[in-house]
């Protein structure tokens, strides 16, 4: 049986990770291939890395982190943030990620969701929505972290771009994010509903039951979570456990240890 | 002993490599690990891996574009029994042929076709993506000291489309997604894995340290 995944995210800017990552004793807590090697032996189904670096010159940082990560993590790897071109995409991938993340640069110009899938498959393609709700039952995209809206909504653009080839959905309500109050069930009910591909929930976990929530009530098939996770919180072990034992089929195999 | 992972172009191959110069490690073996993309070096090498990501379709081209390597492929997989790993599309080709955008043979090693999965279950979505178990039909030494079934370990699996065995007895192991998918296939000198040992952890690592082992 397919199990429900949860999937840390890990903000990285200039290399480093933002506010690093206090669960576990590390030698450097602001450095991704650490945290993401903590992750790994944790027992995390897969990891995002969310670049958050201004200038799109620094890119070779991003990359060496992945390419570094790829190398002592067998795991699945999304990395996104700033991927604007199918170059973008390819050095990702090359650098080791299984999958590019795409979000503005989707919502401008919806050809580059197809033009990525076709060049490197579905599986490939994670494209990221924003959304904030705007009406009853009515949610629309946002760019620029929540401040830009696009005057699109987020349900029929999230079947447009399943219909173009995205191979996953990463939908983040901008209304919860942040606010530890729980992912906005009815958003991600939604859309998991409207498309066939698989929806990951993200912001707003403040609870492991949140967690919980966001795959039975959200219909999600994942769930993705930072703040939980790295400042020690909760262990992704015991939010894993934690859906378990409310019934969520969950992946609890023994890791080994992952060192470098 | 050498290991050949071949290059065609299908997707980025160096977490492959490092996974499998981590499996060597980690058991002792002293294998050597190398990419190559040329016809000679995959007739020198003591054990193959085919991956491959993408279209089933494009992997064809991919492989064919490569003058000798089919040619190269048959003659040590088929010939002599060189131990062969196929991987996700890699497995794939292993087929007669592929139903994915119009019908495309396959190596034809493995009897079958792949087509697309169809859940009856709305709710199931597509690709199948993530963390599955497996259930064996037929024991096997690639799967030795992994514990399989609900209570096992878990590969990671994403793929739309799944090879459909003529000859159930090639069906090693499958994985339930509303229907049994065929998870693992192998016959003779051959194997190929549906899933991505070289993104399942400690299940991978140990897949990989069987196949390194494996005397067929």
């Amino acid at each position: 049986m397919l199990k429900a995944r949860v999937i840390p995210c890990l903000d990285v800017k200039d290399g480093r990770v933002v506010k690093g990552v206090n669960f576990v004793d590390l030698r450097d807590a602001g450095d991704p291939v650490e945290c993401a090697i903590a992750y790994d032996a944790a027992g995390a189904d897969e990891l995002c890395f969310l670049d958050i670096t201004a200038s799109h010159e620094e890119r070779g940082v991003l990359l060496d982190v992945v390419r570094r990560t790829a190398e002592a993590c067998f795991m699945p790897l999304t990395v996104g943030g700033g991927v604007r071109t199918i170059d973008d995409i390819r050095n990702l991938l090359l650098a080791g990620a299984d999958k590019a993340s795409i979000m503005t640069a989707a919502v401008h110009n919806r050809d580059f969701v197809r033009q990525g899938a076709e060049k490197f498959g579905s599986q490939c393609i994670v494209v990221a929505i924003d959304a904030k709700q705007v009406g009853p039952s009515r949610w629309e995209i946002f760019t620029h972290g929540g401040r830009k809206p696009t005057g699109i909504d987020a349900v029929a653009y999230a079947q447009e771009v399943a219909s173009l080839g995205a191979g996953e959905i990463l939908l983040t309500s901008m209304d919860r994010d942040g606010a530890k109050s729980g992912f906005d069930l009815d958003l991600t009910r939604t859309i998991a509903d409207a498309v066939s591909i698989p929806v990951i929930a993200s912001g707003g976990v403040g609870t492991l039951d949140h967690l919980v929530d966001g795959i039975r009530e959200g219909h999600a098939s994942a769930v993705l979570a930072a703040s939980i996770f790295h400042f020690g919180e909760f262990t992704i072990g015991e939010a894993k456990r934690h859906m378990a034992k409310a019934g969520l089929p969950m992946r609890l195999d023994p890791q080994t240890a992952s060192a470098p | 002993m050498s290991v050949a992972i071949i290059d065609y172009g299908s997707g980025n191959l160096h977490s492959a490599l490092k996974a499998f110069e981590r499996a060597a490690r980690e058991s002792g073996l002293g294998d050597t690990i190398s990419i190559v993309s040329d016809p000679e070096a995959v007739k020198t090498a003591d054990r193959i891996v085919l991956p491959g990501v993408g279209a089933f379709a494009d992997c064809r081209r991919g492989l064919l574009a490569i003058d000798g390597m089919l040619d190269a492929l048959t003659e040590c997989v088929q010939r002599r029994g060189t131990p062969f790993l196929g991987i996700c599309v890699g497995m794939q080709l292993l087929a007669d042929r592929g139903l994915e955008h119009g019908v495309t043979p396959g190596l034809g090693w493995i009897g079958g076709e792949v087509a697309p999965i169809q859940p009856r279950d709305p709710a199931l979505k597509i690709p199948h993506m993530g963390w599955n178990s497996l259930s064996v039909n037929v024991a096997h030494p690639i799967l030795a000291d992994i514990p399989t079934g609900e209570s096992g370990l878990h590969a990671y699996f994403v793929h739309s489309y799944y090879l459909r065995a003529a000859n159930p007895a090639h069906v090693l192991a499958t994985t339930d997604y509303g229907e049994p998918l065929t998870a693992i296939v192998g016959r003779d000198n051959v194997v190929g894995v549906q899933f991505h040992p070289e993104k399942s952890q400690i299940m991978g690592l140990r897949l990989i340290s069987n196949f390194l082992r494996w005397r067929p």
